[in-house]
């Protein structure tokens, strides 16, 4: 079942335009994998994306789509969801896309919980527009913009979603797209907003942070004994002592998400509601107004 | 007719309860049977600065403030000052003499009457209670009886307990009664027919409108941020949505606001922001989304007075080139512009209606003494019978689905079709898994920049709206065929236009009235017809430009004999205004 999903979701995907050796295959690869594992097939999946390179994902995934603007694919995924609670709704997007014009997007779905997956690619760099400075570039790195070395800090994404109350913060690297896949279940899975943090080089126009560079420098927790990931100040400090370089489930926690705040919101899709109802209680309605 | 309206207001600083006041007043009057029409003088502040609220009160509907003011309640000297220049000769001002002494320029022929408001709240209440004193004073002198407002006080303090209600009651009694002995200034109120006398109407404002037409055409989603005047959409929606299982979101700004509601028309739900000016500058890029991905949107925009923050207390018509130009590229979109509440409500479904069909945004303009005037509304002018709602090309099952694969043997979501319009498939059918994007693209939405079809998807979408004609029903007109004088507006300024045509007509001039309800794509023929038939053709706005007549010039042709009448200073019009713009002309 879940080998046959896999090619039904290449079957549906446009053929791609990144460069060879783009860590955004493994990415786009392992949430193929992953939803397949679910037994997810793509009709039922909605993959929201903003613009960069990062805004191929959904043409690659062969899910249904949905192609926003710059830094917007959180409102549109959110608002999907919200619209019809039984899709899968993932968004994806890059370090430009989301940490950059999308911030405050970013911050924002962190705290309402929406029950969707926010997959960023995070390479450092911009890529589509030909090399410039990142919001996550590091302070010093030198592009085309920042001839004379960045002059700011990088955004910290994993802290800034823990602060925000997150209920499931990963991390993940391109070079190892088997626990990648095996990430994105879980955040599929998790019931409200999940983000993933994913490393993935761009061979192209970032030669300082090389797959080999980050083999080297990621620290996976997996492999670390005793690490957990339902401590949030735990996560902080290991975050931080790390400066961010991890890879693995950093912290999970059980939350009710936004729709299980809704008062009214209907076990049943909305998008399925009978739309004629309120012209029968036109007396009630008119009531409030009286 | 005007001389049988009564026009009331009660002005004060900021904070002091003004606009519960005249609410109080206004609803009390509305449920006895009386046509009421308020208007809110506000600020962007919460405390301090000046405040009115003017209720008109009338035995017929009426559309505006009206221009005269028959008694003025002043819990300050700013109040008698600023409302000066409205009071009719005859008229009186009841002021707090607790607080201060009230003084009006000599020679005008107004009663002021002096009654210590605040000290007789305190004795008998509570200082904030002397709104209540202002009330049965009012109603005293008006022809009121004293229990008038028993049942709005049993409604609204019932819940605190009968002490409160009783306190309330004998506020408003002694405000009555000192008014009676202290005064013999009276002015009765209009006649009311029999009728009339009781009738259940309604009471609404062009924003509570909005949000009722929404909900009953289906709105299901409704995203937006904060701003006024558009805000009480939120109140009312907040109301109406969550029996139906809606959702009213606050989003983090506007940008999010409307990328979240084409977010949830993609998925199958209708969905609408609401906004003023500031918030659809935020909104220009979704708009261009919205017209290149062909998703339906529905954005009202409650107009306010610009550039950039203005003032936001204050109405203005000066967004209607922002609603129509505005977002880089071409793309196709209509623009409605309800007149009265009754229109905002109707073009709800519409604006619905008209998104799914033609899959493009849809922004319903209303001004803000629409949006924020409250007003009473004859119940079978809400006439849900008349809501019925049509999806377009929107494919909802697996069969439908599959008959489209029988044809084209896959679905394609832009697919080229003679009337350019293709079928929406809902994300979650089998066999229709699709892209939809602000990218150019294919039938299949793939993305491309091959020119060929970059140009027929650029006609595809321009093509689509040709079956719109606007012409029918967009236009309402009053008066005699060849006018020597037309006189036309849109939004909110219907009311006046109509009453000058009125005095006009009395005054022996031939008048009529033209009320243009869509702005983009505007019913050129139509108005091209009036106007050509028109000896003379002025055009009533509040902006600078003169927008419409510049849309006029554009899509109808240049008329020397057309001309604008513009008001811009965030005041609505005066019926005096506009017959002297006219007697100005003709």
């Amino acid at each position: 079942m879940a080998v046959n999903l896999v090619t039904e979701y290449k079957e549906h995907a446009q053929s791609s335009t990144w460069c060879p050796g783009c860590g955004d295959f493994a990415v786009v690869a392992a949430m193929q994998k992953a939803l397949a594992a679910l037994e997810l097939p793509p009709h039922q999946v909605v993959a929201v994306t903003g613009i960069g390179c990062s805004g191929k994902f959904n043409y690659y995934l062969g899910a249904n789509g949905f192609n926003s603007l710059h830094g917007r694919s959180l409102p549109v995924a959110q608002a999907i969801k919200i619209a019809n609670r039984d899709l899968t709704v993932i968004a994806a997007g890059g370090d430009g896309d989301g940490y950059g014009i999308g911030i405050g997007h970013f911050l924002h779905a962190v705290r309402r919980n929406v029950d969707i997956t926010y997959v960023v690619m995070d390479n450092h760099i911009y890529g589509l527009t030909t090399g410039q400075t990142s919001p996550t570039s590091k302070k010093g790195f030198v592009t085309k913009t920042t001839p004379y070395g960045a002059a700011e800090y990088p955004i910290r994404p994993l802290e800034l979603a823990l602060a925000g109350g997150a209920g499931f913060v990963a991390q993940g690297f391109s070079g190892d797209p088997k626990q990648l896949a095996e990430i994105m279940k879980q955040a599929v899975q998790h019931k409200g907003f999940s983000l993933i943090n994913v490393y993935s080089p761009c061979v192209t126009f970032n030669h300082e942070e090389t797959y080999e560079w980050w083999r080297q420098n990621l620290v996976n927790l997996d492999q670390e004994q005793g690490y957990d990931a339902t401590d949030r100040t735990a996560a902080f400090r290991y975050v931080y002592e790390h400066n961010g370089l991890l890879r693995g489930v950093i912290f999970r926690e059980e939350r009710r998400d936004y729709q299980s705040e809704l008062p009214g919101y209907a076990a049943e899709a909305l998008v399925r509601q009978d739309l004629s109802q309120p012209v029968k209680d036109r007396a009630e309605l008119l009531a409030a107004f009286m | 007719m005007t001389n049988a309206d009564f026009n009331w207001k009660v002005g004060g600083a900021q904070g002091e309860g003004i606009d519960s006041t005249g609410e109080i007043f206004a609803l009390t009057l509305h449920r006895m049977g009386y046509y009421v029409y308020t208007y809110r003088h506000f600020m962007s502040l919460i405390k301090g600065g000046h405040t009115n609220y003017k209720v008109r009160i009338s035995p017929v509907q009426r559309r505006h403030r009206g221009d005269g003011l028959d008694l003025l309640v002043a819990f300050d000297q700013g109040s008698i000052d600023f409302s000066l220049p409205e009071m009719s000769p005859g008229s009186a001002i009841i002021y707090d003499s607790t607080s201060f002494e009230g003084r009006i320029p000599e020679g005008r022929n107004i009663t002021l009457i002096p009654i210590p408001l605040t000290q007789m709240a305190r004795d008998l209440g509570m200082v904030i209670m002397k709104n209540m004193v202002a009330i049965g004073a009012s109603a005293a002198l008006v022809g009121l009886p004293q229990d008038a407002f028993e049942g709005y006080l049993e409604e609204r303090f019932g819940k605190k307990g009968d002490a409160v209600v009783e306190t309330n009651r004998k506020v408003l009694a002694a405000g009555y009664n000192y008014a009676l002995e202290h005064t013999d200034w009276r002015k009765p109120l209009p006649g009311l027919p029999e009728a009339s006398k009781g009738k259940k109407r309604l009471f609404m404002h062009g924003n509570d409108a909005v949000a009722l037409g929404a909900v009953v055409a289906g709105c299901r989603v409704v995203a937006a941020y904060p701003i006024t005047p558009a805000t009480e959409i939120l109140y009312s929606v907040l109301k109406l949505l969550p029996k139906y299982g809606g959702v009213v979101l606050q989003a983090e700004d506007e940008i999010a606001a409307c990328q979240m509601a084409i977010g949830a028309n993609y998925a199958g739900v209708r969905a609408m922001t609401s906004t003023s000016g500031p918030g659809l500058s935020l909104m220009s890029e979704s708009l261009g989304l919205s017209g290149a991905s062909e998703t339906p949107l529905v954005i009202v925009d409650v107009m306010r007075a610009g550039p950039s923050t203005g003032m936001p207390t204050k109405t203005e018509q000066a967004d209607a080139f922002h609603a129509i130009y505005s977002a880089h590229g071409e793309i196709q979109r209509i623009v409605l512009a309800p007149s009265t509440v009754e229109d905002a409500f109707y073009d709800m479904q519409r604006a619905f209606n008209l998104a799914d069909k033609y899959q493009v945004p849809v922004i319903v303009l209303v001004d803000l003494v629409l949006g924020l005037s409250k007003q009473t509304v004859d119940l079978e002018d809400i006439d849900f019978e008349r809501i019925a709602i049509d999806r377009g090309k929107l494919l909802t099952t697996k069969d439908e689905v599959d008959a489209v694969v029988a044809r084209l043997g896959h679905y394609k979501r832009y697919e080229l079709t003679e009337d350019g319009i293709s079928a929406r498939a809902l994300p979650g059918l089998e066999d229709a898994v699709h892209m939809v994007l602000s990218y150019e693209h294919d039938e299949e939405g793939n993305e491309m920049e091959e020119r060929g079809m970059r140009v027929k998807q650029t006609r595809k979408r321009f093509n689509k709206m040709r079956s719109l004609n606007m012409d029918e029903w967009a236009l309402r007109r009053t008066g005699p065929q060849n006018p020597d004088l037309l006189l036309v507006g849109w939004g909110s300024t219907e009311g006046q236009l109509e009453e000058a045509r009125e005095q006009l007509t009395a005054g022996g001039l031939k008048v009529a009235h033209l009320q243009v309800g869509a702005l983009y794509p505007l019913p050129a023929a139509a108005i091209r017809k009036e106007i050509e038939a028109a000896g003379k053709v002025l055009v009533f706005e509040n902006n600078y430009e003169g927008q419409l007549l510049e849309l006029i010039k554009q899509k109808v042709g240049h008329y020397d004999k057309v001309q604008a009448s513009l008001k811009f200073d965030g005041d609505p019009f005066y019926v005096s205004e506009v017959v002297a713009m006219v007697k100005e002309v003709a």
